[in-house]
């Protein structure tokens, strides 16, 4: 079942489009990236579901229903702009927050005994938030957004600002969400920090969503048929006699020894290329050339730039 | 409902809470009750005694001048350039010096002294003399002493409103209008205070950056009414509690100074009697229907206009304000670009400040009409305005428009509101601002 689906969403600003024509379905239970660089809408976007801002056409429906005020309990969201009272209690401004969110006092309250001992800042429940470091803030931003156990997660830039332990701690806490059957959101322009992590993605460039689908799909549609291979070479005819059918694309030399990047189109067969090296060499490493989703980004934009510009000819 | 209620539990706790309310709200009745007893207790404490030395070539006034308690005359028999010469030796604070009159009657005198002498006794010695002065012209004339002393008048003029339903009222000027311009100020320093306090509020929300991470769970508007509220809450709460406290302690130094106060009043009443001149029965008559007038005047006070009034504008005056506070709060990052906003919203407040000496002298005419219609200036000018009695369609229209002004800012400002929170980074020039009202 799908717990989002935006249609024909369009957004603009002074004399700006922020959000054109976006169609999106979002499975339940599944981590969604919205990739694009700064400026292409995601954050608008975000903040249509929010009900922060209204569309100017489109609809969105959450769980099958019409986006309605009553959703917002169902959401939680933590904002790219994020922060607290700085001069507030911790525990009392994480219940005011939670409370905020539709939770009575006495739920807030335990709730948040369990998850301030889990993330191990039970300590500083009384002390105002000023007094602690960036990270507990973060643990404390990222506790309120999911406090009252909303169905739909959204995590605007989630890893920006957190440092390497506390952003391999959110990412856990994140997948056993999605395990207990939560549907999460990310926005990011660093790709490659989701990637991994992600079911599904849309980028979204300029205000237009210019690729969707699941991850593994979009990855193998854009399979370069490139194979690195790095190997010592054990005879001097390597080079000479190395088969023609196989196009080098660079070499190089390694610490360890040489490494060849070679195109192996879809019909052939790895096995023949791998034989040869064996026979000729001591292999140290063979691997795919796989694109990463900043490689594919940078193409599509790339692709889709170009047809626009032929459309405009 | 339940959300803007938690909203202004909220703003209204963590005010009070802070050391910085709880401070003011002690300081504050101190500081007033202290501006109120301090006159009174120095004067008791300081009445310190001068001596007036009288060196009188003329001839006239050698037993003209009544010792008081703060005032002590004596006769020197010397002439003014011995007793300048020897002034430190006399024993006197001041020589009052009388020089021969070129012309029956001397039109100036001298005081000398090492010190400045004080305006107490240069009006108490001014008054005298002027006294004297009169009754031996009129004397001169040849007219008897027993004459003279009746035509002495001192004439009250009452002023009586005459209402449309027949029935009359009195009329006080000078109390209405310190009534009026202390209830007006009070509204004025009411709106700043408390505007620049949700302005600062919604200002602190931007610049934590918690601001968007609020939005997700309620409306703008909601946040917004929600923090005009609570500080309006702040600021009642406040109010009430200097005024309890001011009486609590006005109350307690009069209970403690009671012996002072009796002798001060009494002090009072004599130097008066001895300057209207002396030993004159009619003047303490007088004396006594000044009291009672002074009575009367606070009794007469239509205090249920007045009280409903001054919370009416008190309230809506801050709620129309608060409102464009709260959105030019919302427009900008910091609290140093609020200046150039600021400036529409001070101009008709400090005007209608400016105007209050033209409206108290003129409560009916075109300029305090219109100040009191206009709902930007309507709380403080028509505060002014009430207690000198206004019709009651006036009354009735200047509310109605309070309350509208009041509707019509707080949409106006929702709607800049809603756009400026999501804002950062640069500060917005007023076309921008216009646009986002019109999106």
């Amino acid at each position: 079942m799908d717990l989002l689906v935006a249609q024909q969403i369009n957004k603009k600003f002074e004399n700006h489009q922020a959000l054109t024509d976006i169609n999106l379905t979002i499975p339940e239970g599944s981590i969604y990236g919205l990739l694009g660089p700064n400026g292409a809408g995601k954050t608008t976007f975000i903040r249509i579901i929010n009900q922060i801002l209204g569309q100017d056409s489109g609809s969105i429906y959450i769980g099958g229903e019409l986006l309605h005020p009553k959703h917002i309990k169902m959401i939680g969201y933590l904002p790219e702009e994020r922060g607290l009272y700085k001069k507030m209690k911790v525990g009392e401004q994480a219940i005011y927050l939670a409370m905020l969110k539709g939770l009575s006092r006495s739920e807030a309250f335990q709730q948040l005994k369990h998850w301030f001992e889990k993330f191990e800042i039970g300590n500083w429940w009384d002390r105002k938030v000023e007094e602690l470091s960036k990270g507990m803030q973060q643990k404390v931003q990222f506790i309120v957004t999911i406090l009252h156990k909303p169905k739909l997660l959204i995590f605007d830039e989630p890893f920006s600002g957190f440092d390497p332990i506390n952003a391999n701690l959110l990412k856990s806490e994140i997948i056993n969400l999605r395990d207990k059957g939560a549907t999460i959101i990310f926005s990011t322009h660093n790709m490659s920090s989701v990637e991994e992590i992600c079911d599904r993605i849309a980028l979204i460039n300029q205000s237009k969503v210019i690729l969707e689908g699941k991850v593994a799909e979009i990855k193998n549609n854009h399979r370069t048929n490139l194979y690195q291979i790095e190997y010592q070479p054990e005879s001097l005819s390597f080079d000479s006699s190395f088969p023609n059918k196989f196009q080098v694309i660079e070499r190089k030399e390694t610490l360890m020894g040489k490494q060849l990047t070679v195109r192996i189109e879809k019909e052939q067969n790895t096995t023949e290329l791998l034989e040869y090296v064996m026979n000729h060499a001591r292999l140290l490493q063979f691997q795919e050339v796989v694109p990463s989703m900043n490689d594919i980004f940078i193409k599509t934009v790339n692709n889709s730039s170009n047809n626009t510009k032929n459309g405009q000819n | 409902m339940d959300k803007i209620k938690l909203i202004i539990a909220r703003e209204y706790l963590t005010r009070v809470k802070k050391k910085s309310f709880i401070i003011m709200t002690i300081l504050g009745p101190i500081l007033m009750a202290a501006l109120m007893i301090a006159p009174v207790y120095f004067s008791t404490i300081s009445s310190g005694e001068k001596t007036v030395g009288i060196v009188d070539e003329s001839g006239f006034f050698t037993a003209g001048f009544k010792n008081t308690n703060s005032i002590k005359f004596k006769t020197l028999n010397l002439e003014i350039d011995d007793a300048k010469k020897n002034y430190n030796q006399l024993g006197v604070d001041l020589i009052l010096y009388i020089p021969q009159p070129s012309y029956t009657f001397p039109h100036h005198v001298i005081l000398f002294s090492s010190k400045q002498p004080g305006m107490n006794v240069e009006s108490y010695i001014r008054t005298s003399i002027n006294n004297d002065l009169r009754q031996l012209r009129l004397k001169k004339e040849g007219i008897a002493p027993e004459i003279i002393e009746k035509i002495k008048s001192s004439i009250d003029v009452n002023t009586v409103k005459l209402k449309e339903d027949g029935t009359e009222e009195e009329q006080m000027a000078a109390r209405d209008l310190i009534l009026g311009l202390v209830a007006g100020i009070a509204i004025y320093f009411f709106i700043f205070m408390y505007g620049a306090m949700v302005m600062r509020g919604v200002i602190e929300e931007k610049t934590n950056r918690i601001i968007e991470v609020l939005v997700s769970s309620v409306k703008p508007f909601q946040l917004m009414m929600g923090k005009i509220v609570g500080v309006a809450l702040v600021g009642l709460t406040q109010f009430l509690l200097w005024v309890v406290l001011t009486l609590t302690l006005v109350t307690g130094a009069q209970y403690a100074f009671k012996d002072q106060l009796t002798q001060l009043q009494q002090d009072n009443i004599q130097t008066v009697i001895q300057t209207m001149s002396a030993n004159n029965p009619t003047e303490m008559t007088f004396e006594n229907s000044a009291a009672l007038e002074a009575l009367n005047a606070i009794s007469t006070i239509n205090f249920p206009v007045i009280i409903g009034g001054f919370l009416f504008y008190f309230l809506f005056g801050y709620l129309l304000y608060s409102a464009l506070f709260a959105a030019i709060g919302s427009a900008v990052d910091n609290e140093t670009d609020t200046q150039q906003f600021m400036l529409p919203l001070t101009v008709p407040l400090i005007l209608s400040i400016m105007l209050a000496q033209n409206i108290a002298s003129d409560p009916d005419g075109p300029l305090s009409f219109w100040l009191s219609t206009i709902p930007f200036t309507s709380p403080i000018a028509m505060m002014i305005r009430i207690p000198f009695g206004v019709p009651m369609w006036q009354l009735a229209l200047s509310m109605t428009l309070v309350i509208l002004g009041f509707f019509a800012a707080t949409w106006f400002a929702a709607k800049i509101y809603r756009t400026g929170i999501l804002m950062y980074g640069k500060k917005p020039t007023y076309k921008e601002i216009w646009k986002w009202f019109r999106h």
